[in-house]
């Protein structure tokens, strides 16, 4: 019985080769092949150009635009998840599927609304004029780019967390109670550890595509916080050149996949779990 | 939460089952009738009337899907083999791609009398010099559209661009060809030049002017121009012509150096399996009455002279939206520059650009 | 004091995710095509949405693919994080990383290799092409989100179940499905809100006469989008709600029970 555990997977494992790794290898063989006159030849010539200091620099902006926004999410996510997992209200899930129901809406026009909210004579300097506060101009900086990042993904964090904490033995926190720990020390000790699970699926979930948006960039940015993303995005839409694009998308994934593998190491449990 | 998405999908499939069409079959009057026609369009360009009346007169039933970019749709029909639209709108500069890939059929003008409407001054570009492939749309320039509440002084340079009175005050345009194509002509080059000296000026140009810049848009132009977000945009001669319509405070110029001059074609793709439907569709959309429904309802120019002819008076005689040969003169068509490695040059300085 | 606290916090986030909507749903009413100018209350935009055929066309393709895509992923992706649970750790870590490169992948990247795969083995682009992309792309999110339920789970009680004489299906849908419900669920969730959203894996991999609604929406930058369009979108957040609450008010008892089961 045991052999066969992993039976399950294995119609997804077909699947994957089908639909993941071979198109992955088609993007392998436009960043590394070029063919000159009819010769297929191996080159790293693409992947030099990444080494550019405009693309460095653009791709140190998307790292630390998406850890910021990954770590606001955490930081605003999981309290959320912990009151709605704690409450007493009725239809818990009710509320947890009211969190991703704003992303049914088309993206597009939720961003165009978040410029109405923040442009010069948008709503929100209305409510500070009326307030008579000074004027905030928020949109087209950086600022922006990871509201748009926060605003979009945070359900992505809110949700794997509340999930590990529903389902979390609560004798546990009685036990360490009774035992004389403080709330504090619960949380640290017993409830947060348990989630961690959820957190990792969480932090997964939001900075990865987080790392890789481009449209968010381009509105709420104005298109001056460009991301690796734009940059990838115009290689195939306006330049006409799918090497360098596809060798800078197979640069993005190495790096990203190393460095969720770095963060994730210490949770010794989650050896096995992907990320390299 | 079960019954949520049982009634859900209940929903969609009752929805599903209720839009769909009928078809029919030829007959002496509507030889086609019956066949199916897919064309592929850029979004909101066309006035979806002119579809059903066009399914109504011939019977033909159209399958209608919508771009957002020229190589979006490239992409597209390139990889999509026989399986593909039968007609599309591609820009000059694609269209020449497109000819010198062997991606478009040659047009039977005797099927296509209503081609005679077409403005000899549209015709024979650089693009398609012997009018085989293609028959244009709707043209236009690009501009900059003025607030004159904002703004007192006459604008009619790009020079405006780097007037530091406006810092934060310019709406530039999200398109590299675009923002370093019209730098090159504000610097008095070409707009489709290769010289490595002359980009690098322009870069230089383009840094030079970001303290202007508040943001580089798409569409949103014309809702920040509205909301007095900004006194000066750069775009496109339709979005400017269609404040002008809204607002009489707004004020669009091709500047004096010259600017960009684009035709927007109907093109039959070589693999089509419908190209009598295709060309029908072509004559009718070359229909005087059809011409002016589409050019009401779009806001740029029309090349056909009977459409054009029935426009009330101010737009015809609006030198902004038709401008005279003196100006068309000075505004250049983009060529196709797929060909070169200089795209690639162009989209590093962009991206030094915004990063700048 | 900690309740109310707690009851602020959650309705400031809230606030936060539906005030867009919220700005969305006024412009619907707006006269003006322009979304920086109020000309008035109307609801022509409405009234010109029912006449619109690209746009309904459009709605039909998306509802149909999110709920396709969502539930045949969810289902591959439920057994195969069950699959993959009981993995050794080399082949565990094999394929879950190839499990992120789709989350990973720039969009545009992922949907022209996948276009181009479909070319290369011949399937159509159109409905069924399309249908496959998504699920594609929402599986990742499947798994995601039931991989740390099986973790939390107490292994012992399949086998347990399993010694008992109970068979590997009878003790998936008594002993595991129970217990990773909540996982099952949001993975499906995540997974019907990428479908709808997508644009870009979208537009490479269907063919003519399948728009979505993503795809007519982006398209419009050349002209600006149609106010008919923030008529739409209100007019189903609406539709949502009201079922949300229909579904609720009928069922609370019911939910009740349902909700001990997860």
């Amino acid at each position: 019985m045991k052999k066969y555990a992993s039976a399950p997977a294995y119609p997804y494992v077909i699947w994957m080769l089908i639909f993941i790794i071979v198109p992955l290898l088609l993007v392998v063989w436009y960043g590394l092949f070029k063919v000159e006159n009819g010769n297929i030849q191996f080159t790293l010539e693409y992947f030099a150009r990444f080494f550019e200091p405009v693309y460095i620099q653009v791709f140190i902006r998307s790292i630390l635009l998406a850890v910021i926004s990954t770590a606001i999410c955490l930081l605003i996510g999981y309290p959320l998840a912990y009151i709605l997992a704690g409450s007493t209200f009725k239809n818990k899930s009710v509320l947890l599927f009211l969190a991703i129901v704003p992303m049914w809406m088309n993206f597009l026009l939720r961003t165009y609304a978040w410029l109405t909210i923040l442009e010069k004579n948008g709503i929100f300097n209305q409510v500070l004029r009326f307030l008579n506060l000074p004027d905030q101009n928020l949109l087209y900086t950086p600022y922006a780019v990871i509201l748009g990042m926060v605003y979009n993904y945070l359900p992505f964090m809110i949700i794997p967390i509340y999930n590990a904490l529903e389902k979390m033995d609560h004798s546990l926190v009685e036990a360490a109670a009774d035992l004389g720990a403080n709330k504090r020390k619960v949380f640290r000790k017993i409830i947060f550890p348990l989630s961690l699970p959820g957190v990792v699926s969480g932090i997964t979930m939001t900075f990865m595509p987080a790392v890789t948006t481009f449209v968010i960039s381009k509105l709420l940015g104005g298109g001056q916080s460009t991301l690796i993303g734009d940059v990838i995005e115009n290689q195939f839409k306006v330049s006409n050149d799918w090497n360098f694009g596809s060798a800078l998308s197979l640069v993005l994934m190495i790096i990203i996949l190393l460095s969720m593998r770095i963060m994730t190491k210490y949770e010794e449990e989650n050896a096995g779990g992907g990320l390299l | 939460m079960k019954k949520f998405f049982a009634l859900l999908l209940v929903l969609t499939l009752t929805f599903s089952i209720c839009a769909c069409s009928g078809s029919t079959t030829p007959t002496a009057d509507k030889p086609l009738a019956g066949t199916t026609l897919k064309v592929f369009n850029w979004g909101e360009y066309i006035d979806e009337d002119v579809i059903s009346m066009f399914e109504e007169e011939t019977g033909i039933t159209v399958v209608y899907d919508t771009f957002e970019t020229n190589e979006d749709m490239y992409t597209k029909i390139k990889a999509s083999g026989d399986n593909s639209y039968d007609v599309c709108f591609p820009s000059d500069y694609m269209i020449k791609r497109m000819i010198d890939e062997d991606m478009l059929a040659e047009i039977d003008f005797s099927n296509v009398p209503n081609y005679k409407y077409i403005d000899q001054k549209y015709l024979k570009q650089v693009f398609d010099p012997e009018d085989k492939f293609s028959v244009p749309y709707m043209w236009g320039t690009v501009g900059l559209v003025v607030n004159t509440d904002l703004v007192a002084e006459k604008i009619d340079s790009w020079q405006v661009l780097w007037d530091p009175k406006y810092e934060k005050q310019i709406l530039g345009l999200d398109s590299e060809r675009d923002a370093v194509g019209l730098t090159l002509k504000a610097l008095g080059y070409s707009l489709n030049s290769r010289d490595e000296a002359e980009l690098e000026e322009a870069k230089q140009a383009l840094i030079k002017q970001k303290p202007n810049i508040l943001a580089y848009v798409g569409d949103q132009v014309k809702d920040k121009m509205i909301n007095e977000e900004a006194a000066i945009a750069m775009l496109w001669s339709g979005d400017g012509i269609a404040l002008k319509m809204e607002d009489p405070k707004f004020e669009y110029v091709i500047p004096k150096e010259g600017s960009n001059f684009w035709i927007d074609s109907v093109v039959i793709l070589k693999n089509t399996q419908n190209k009598a439907g295709a060309e029908a569709f072509i004559n009718f959309l070359c229909r005087p009455d059809i011409a002016l429904k589409n050019v009401e309802y779009i806001c740029y120019a029309t090349p056909n002279t009977a459409a054009y002819e029935q426009l009330p008076d101010e737009i015809k005689n609006d030198k902004t939206a038709y401008p005279g040969e003196d100006v068309l003169s000075k505004c250049e068509i983009f060529e196709n520059l797929a060909d070169s490695d200089i795209l690639q040059t162009y989209s590093k300085i962009w991206t030094e650009v915004l990063s700048q | 004091m900690r309740k109310t606290l707690n009851k602020i916090y959650t309705f400031l986030i809230y606030l936060f995710l539906y005030a867009p909507i919220l700005v969305l749903i006024v412009q619907s009413f707006n006269e003006s095509k322009y979304r920086g100018k109020w000309e008035g209350f109307s609801f022509k935009w409405y009234v010109e949405m029912f006449q619109d055929r690209t746009i309904l066309l459009s709605l039909r393709n998306t509802l149909l693919i999110a709920l396709i895509a969502a539930t045949v992923a969810t289902i591959i992706g439920t057994i195969a994080a069950i699959g993959i649970h009981k993995m050794k750790p080399f082949s565990k870590g094999l394929v879950m990383n190839a499990t992120y490169l789709p989350v990973l992948n720039p969009d545009i990247v992922t949907g022209i290799s996948l276009m181009l795969l479909f070319a290369f083995i011949s399937i159509p682009l159109g409905f069924t092409s399309l249908l496959l992309a998504h699920i594609t792309f929402n599986i990742p999110y499947v798994i995601l989100n039931v991989l740390p339920k099986l973790k939390q789970m107490n292994q012992n009680l399949n086998e347990a179940a399993l010694d008992l004489g109970a068979s590997p299906w009878y003790a998936f849908q008594k002993v595991i499905l129970p217990e990773i419900m909540p996982g099952v669920l949001s993975g499906f969730l995540f997974a019907l809100t990428l479908s709808i959203d997508d644009f870009v894996i979208s537009f490479f991999t269907t063919g003519p006469g399948v728009s979505t609604l993503s795809i007519t929406i982006y398209s419009m930058t050349r002209k600006g989008i149609k106010p008919e369009i923030n008529a739409l979108s209100s007019l189903l957040f609406v539709v949502i709600m009201l079922l949300l609450l229909l579904v609720n008010s009928g069922n609370n008892k019911k939910n009740q029970k349902l909700e001990k089961n997860y």
